[in-house]
């Protein structure tokens, strides 16, 4: 076999295995999308520091799949909600494996969470143009946190329950709207009967929702602004840089992302 | 294109509400003369402007109004003396009202209407329930004999035996004797006036003289000295005043009253501080708060408006 023969064959087998992501390029450009996504230029003296917002989403995510499970077997009720816990922890085949995924994944998201706001905070990350990240990640803590508040009831044991009791009446003494506050989350003058499924929705329902927006919004602006160098970099921001024709349209400094499919 | 000369009589609104003027009068005749007056009165109005619209060519020469229709730039910018018959506009007349700018404003208009349709009465439903017929507590906790005269006995019950073991509240109560002929009781509540948390009785208490009364309530007398908080440390006297620890007042209190020789549980309310003892105390009484809110004092301003329920 002669090697232009091989080399055409070869040309034919890989133009066959290539064709369904050219089908599927032509008609969304999510081929495109998602290379410009994953191979968009980064500087390079990026590190591990730069992984911890990575590691922040795969917490979350982890948390949300572990939560949809644990939903399908959590009865949301003041009467049964503690022992159909009993029953995820101790009859269910890997019920303990994956709620505990769940109550231990809660504790690294949120200290992923501060890790993260940590590093950009002692990077300066935040500043031109990223402000706006700065907020939307601040927004993500507050939920972070309040999906911490609103899960902790959902065992419906002692700790749970006394535990917010005194988180409602926390928000209960905050001026003029707090006694507003406090009788929302639970549902009246006191806990009751709708504080449990209340609580349950917001935590699996409404927050996660948000979380899920902002994060779109967080990557939307990571990719449209670059990663930043660095403190210690070479390439920090400001520099004189090599290439001194860099266009001078007022978003000098930042690192730009190649153009569409990567590699410029 | 250029026969399209303005309408004549140009298009009008005004018929419609003559014509609703006459369906309120045809409808009046049936059910009311007041409705017959009131679609007179519309029909009257509404047929004025209307011929006043019509006849308004007769009475001034109509303006020259070029037909409406914008010409596409591509138009404008190259081929502007190739004698196109697309007629070009000026600038002013572009700054006018068109169609395009209607639609956009009717759409969001309609879909604002229609989201808010929507929305309110879905928010109400989330953040009313919360704030409408919050019931009164109105619990029998049996005989008045089962209160031993001058000491306290904790009492727990349900306070919405439908909803079950989430509404079971705790109170000490203590039988002050007679009062110009009129029975006493100390009704405090456990709910400790820092953050929520129970407090518990310091003392000894007699949990093998507990009686059960009914199907939830249960009396469990007690020798308190005070009482105590086991979250952060607050801690009270016998009459609920604070006397240590974060709380902010004194323990709330439920009205009472004797029904068929048995005492029953009303309404709570919350108590800035307690003078005197027993059947003697004047109580600072207000409406119910949640814990850690002022209910006297300057801190109090911070609380202006009262919860509904």
């Amino acid at each position: 076999m002669s090697p232009q023969a091989k080399s055409a064959r070869r040309a034919q087998l890989e133009a066959a295995a290539l064709y369904p992501l050219e089908w599927l390029e032509e008609r969304s450009g999510l081929v495109g999308g998602v290379k410009y996504f994953l191979f968009r230029k980064v500087p390079r003296d990026t590190g591990w520091f730069h992984t911890l917002g990575s590691a922040t989403l795969t917490a979350f995510l982890v948390q949300a799949i572990t939560g949809v499970i644990l939903a399908m077997y959590y009865k949301p009720d003041p009467n049964s909600a503690y022992e159909s816990i009993q029953h995820i922890t101790n009859d269910l085949t890997l019920g303990w494996l994956v709620r505990g995924m769940h109550r231990w994944g809660a504790s690294v998201f949120i200290i992923l969470m501060f890790f993260h706001m940590a590093r950009v905070f002692l990077f300066g990350a935040y500043k031109y143009p990223r402000e706006l990240n700065w907020i939307i990640g601040v927004l993500l803590l507050a939920m972070g946190m309040l999906e911490g508040f609103t899960g902790y009831l959902l065992p419906w044991d002692q700790t749970a329950y006394w535990a917010t009791v005194v988180g409602i009446n926390l928000n209960g003494t905050a001026p003029i709207i707090g006694p507003f506050l406090a009788q929302f989350l639970a549902g009246g003058t006191e806990i009751g009967a709708d504080t449990l499924s209340k609580f349950y929705a917001l935590h699996m329902l409404a927050i996660p929702g948000a979380i899920f927006a902002l994060i779109g919004l967080h990557l939307y602006l990571v990719i449209r602004l670059g990663v930043t160098s660095p403190p210690w970099s070479p390439d920090a921001a400001g520099r004189e840089r090599p290439e001194a024709a860099a266009p001078t349209n007022g978003r000098e400094g930042l690192v730009r992302p190649g153009r569409r499919g990567g590699s410029e | 294109m250029s026969d399209q000369g303005p309408h004549l009589p140009a298009p009008s609104l005004w018929p419609i509400g003559f014509a609703a003027g006459i369906a309120c009068i045809l409808i009046g005749l049936v059910i009311s003369v007041l409705v017959a007056v009131v679609g007179f009165g519309i029909a009257l109005v509404f047929g004025f402007l209307w011929l006043r619209d019509v006849t308004r060519p007769v009475r001034t020469p109509a303006p020259e109004v070029e037909p409406e229709s914008r010409p596409s730039r591509a138009t404008e910018a190259t081929a502007p003396a190739e004698g196109d018959a697309m007629p070009v506009m000026s600038e002013e007349e572009i700054a006018t009202y068109p169609r395009s700018t209607f639609i956009s404003i009717a759409t969001l208009g309609l879909g604002g209407v229609i989201g808010g349709i929507i929305t309110v009465p879905v928010l109400g439903f989330a953040v009313l329930p919360s704030f409408t017929n919050q019931h009164e507590p109105n619990v029998e906790l049996g005989p008045i004999e089962d209160f031993p005269e001058g000491d306290f006995v904790i009492a727990t019950f349900l306070e919405d035996p439908k909803i079950g073991e989430v509404s079971r509240r705790t109170m000490f109560i203590r039988n002050n004797g007679q009062l110009e002929g009129q029975p006493s009781f100390t009704v405090l509540y456990s709910r400790c006036a820092h953050l929520g948390c129970p407090v518990q009785p310091n003392g000894p208490v007699f949990d093998d003289e507990k009686k059960t009364i009914g199907d939830h309530v249960e009396l469990t007398p007690t020798k308190p000295a005070g009482f105590g908080c086991p979250c952060h440390g607050g801690q009270y006297d016998t009459e609920g005043n604070r006397t240590a620890g974060p709380p902010v007042r004194a323990l709330d209190r439920a009205e009472f009253s004797i029904r068929n020789g048995k005492l029953v549980i009303g309404s709570f309310y919350s108590v800035a501080k307690v003078e005197g003892t027993g059947e003697r105390a004047r109580i600072q009484k207000y409406g119910r708060m949640p814990p850690g809110v002022h209910v006297d004092g300057p801190e109090a301003w911070l609380y202006p408006l009262e919860v509904p329920r």
